[in-house]
């Protein structure tokens, strides 16, 4: 079987072929989570570059992420909503920078969380927009999957990775992400919530 | 507020609801004067559509008035008198670019179910599944209008209500379904199923140059309906052979266009048909195909064949094979409202369609679930209900 990543220390942190600067991958081997997802987004490279390079804006798009704060040495604290009222919180640095076209981070060593990840900006054929690549690994350092991942994750890792990059194009294309939370109904409970928490 | 809910199968009431608010930048909040039902709603009110809740507010053909806005909201003002489309458009995807609204990529908040479904998310729609998104519907007294600067048409005073109502859905998708098919000098459409649509479809027909439209269906007011806006008819219940009337009235070809204004709760009355309402009900094909294998069937080589009817699922026993050999062209799909909702508006504008000549019952919406039962079981010789909210209790039929 191919393996999904190499596990030799030069080889690309996530599978798309980032410049090897680095000794040590932040997620090992076959371990942990590795998932990506596209979009073709309707905004020029340029627009949607601008908003991920400050990571201080994912917060906005991506649900589980409670905050980051981009930091003067060029590294971003990260505080991410787990299961429960409980957070995990980690420190990332970028490590490659193609300015509208690649943004690639990691966490630091001596982290919590191994978390690695690449969004890719591609212009699309015709001129529709950009295409947009997400790609994410995780591992939680001296935990299995269940353990620490499973805390991490209120459901699918694929399904919330998705739905992360969609919030991305709802509001990069339309100013703001569609919602039906707080409509009314007739009924008590509110069941949007149901089929958001669902995905 | 008063709002028509959904509580299962066949099972709707009135209910006090919280009034709408404003969620987004880009939504407005209507007080609605006229509602009607569809047919489509039918589908819901049978229990054929997945992903409904109990409490679920039915309705996506609608009109008012604009009583509150959000802040991005430039185009509209306060007192603005409004259609409002049942597609949810952003306007800004590259769906929407290329002016196939009804395909948005971003109005479907759980977009996520039609992917792992369809593979794909479409528009979200009012009143019509948490599926498509799970947006209150405007059976009600105000509705909540996400995107209001993309799909609601400004129309003016002065052009009643029920003239106009239609624009939200059922003129522009009876419009639509004959337009793709690029009607050209001397064809011959016939639609399948005389109800509303069917009844947009034969007169859109002939506006837009066929040489003879026929409609087909089983129930006398429908088919006079259809006679009233110029189309032959065939009362298929009193025909042996469909297939071969048509081919009749067409100096044997088969018509040019063949329309499936029906869907998927079709009936029929050949033990195939018979066959498809079984293996529905034991959940073995969601789909009724029967008026779907008859297009096919019926259409002349090289025609167009249109689905405007509503399909959600699979079907057994789809006549590829016929289609293919005849080289049939074959077009569905919801309609890309807002793209056809202003020329059309200046159809009725200058007086060359008046779609509210099918309006068989007007009441209250408070008469709502009588409404429903009546129209789902073709009695009274209903063909289009019109909800008036805030107007009190009456009998259901009031012509």
């Amino acid at each position: 079987m191919k393996p999904r990543m190499s596990t030799n220390n030069s080889a690309p942190l996530v599978r798309e072929p980032v410049p090897a600067r680095r000794s040590r991958p932040s997620v090992r081997g076959n371990k942990g989570i590795k998932t990506s997802t596209s979009f073709t987004i309707n905004r020029p490279a340029e627009e949607l570059y601008a908003f991920w390079r400050n990571f201080e804006n994912l917060p906005r798009v991506m649900e589980h992420v409670e905050s980051v704060q981009c930091m003067d040495n060029g590294r971003s604290h990260w505080r991410v909503k787990r299961s429960g009222d409980k957070f995990m919180e980690w420190d990332a640095e970028v490590i490659n920078d193609h300015p509208n076209e690649l943004i690639a981070w990691r966490t630091i060593e001596g982290s919590d969380v191994r978390h690695a990840g690449t969004v890719r900006f591609t212009p699309a054929p015709g001129g529709f927009g950009t295409e947009v690549k997400l790609s994410v690994e995780y591992e939680v350092a001296g935990g299995g999957f269940t353990e620490g991942l499973a805390k991490l994750f209120r459901h699918s890792p694929d399904q919330q990775i998705r739905e992360d990059l969609r919030r991305f194009k709802q509001l990069m294309e339309c100013g703001e992400i569609p919602t039906t939370v707080g409509q009314s109904a007739a009924r008590e409970k509110e069941v949007s919530l149901k089929y958001e928490e669902a995905k | 507020m008063r709002a028509l809910c959904w509580h299962g199968k066949r099972k709707v009431q009135v209910d006090t609801v919280p009034d709408p608010k404003i969620l987004n930048p880009r939504d407005v909040i209507i007080r609605i004067t006229s509602t009607a039902v569809c047919g489509s709603d039918l589908h819901l009110y049978n229990g054929f559509v997945k992903s409904m809740e109990e409490g679920d507010i039915l309705g996506h053909e609608f009109m008012g008035e604009v009583v509150e806005k959000g802040s991005e909201v430039k185009n509209l003002g306060m007192g603005d008198r409004v259609v409002v489309p049942f597609t949810i458009s952003c306007g800004q995807c590259p769906s929407c670019q290329k002016q196939q609204f009804s395909l948005c990529d971003n109005s479907n908040p759980n977009a996520w179910i039609p992917e792992k479904t369809y593979g794909d998310t479409t528009a979200g729609l009012f009143g019509f599944s948490h599926m498509l998104g799970g947006y209150a519907g405007g059976q009600a007294e105000y509705v909540r209008v996400p995107f209001a600067d993309v799909g609601p048409l400004k129309v003016p005073s002065g052009i009643p209500d029920e003239k106009l109502l239609f624009l939200s859905d059922i003129f522009p998708t009876g419009y639509a379904a004959v337009e793709r098919c690029n009607i050209t000098h001397g064809d011959v459409v016939a639609v399948w199923g005389c109800g509303p649509v069917g009844q947009m479809a034969i007169r859109s027909a002939g506006i837009l140059g066929a040489a003879k439209v026929i409609g087909i269906d089983r129930f006398a007011p429908r088919l006079a309906l259809a006679e009233k806006g110029g189309a032959e008819t065939i009362n298929y219940e009193e025909c042996d052979d469909l297939e071969g009337e048509l081919r009749a009235r067409t100096g044997g070809r088969g018509p040019d266009v063949c329309i499936d204004a029906v869907g998927m709760e079709a009936h029929g009355i050949t033990t195939v048909a018979k066959i498809d309402r079984a293996k529905q009900a034991l959940m073995m094909e969601t789909d009724r195909p029967y008026v779907l294998r008859q297009v096919i069937q019926c259409c002349r080589k090289g025609g167009r064949v249109s689905i405007p009817g509503v399909y959600v699922g699979l079907v057994d026993k789809f006549p590829i094979g016929t289609a293919f050999s005849k080289g049939l062209t074959l077009s569905m799909g919801q309609t890309h409202m807002q793209k056809y909702m202003r020329p059309l508006f200046d159809l009725v504008e200058a007086g060359k369609i008046d779609p509210s000549e099918i309006i068989t019952h007007r009441v209250s919406l408070e008469d709502a679930p009588d409404a429903y039962r009546v129209f789902c079981d073709k009695e009274d010789d209903a063909v289009k209900f019109v909800l008036k909210p805030g107007a009190s209790r009456s009998s259901p039929k009031q012509n």
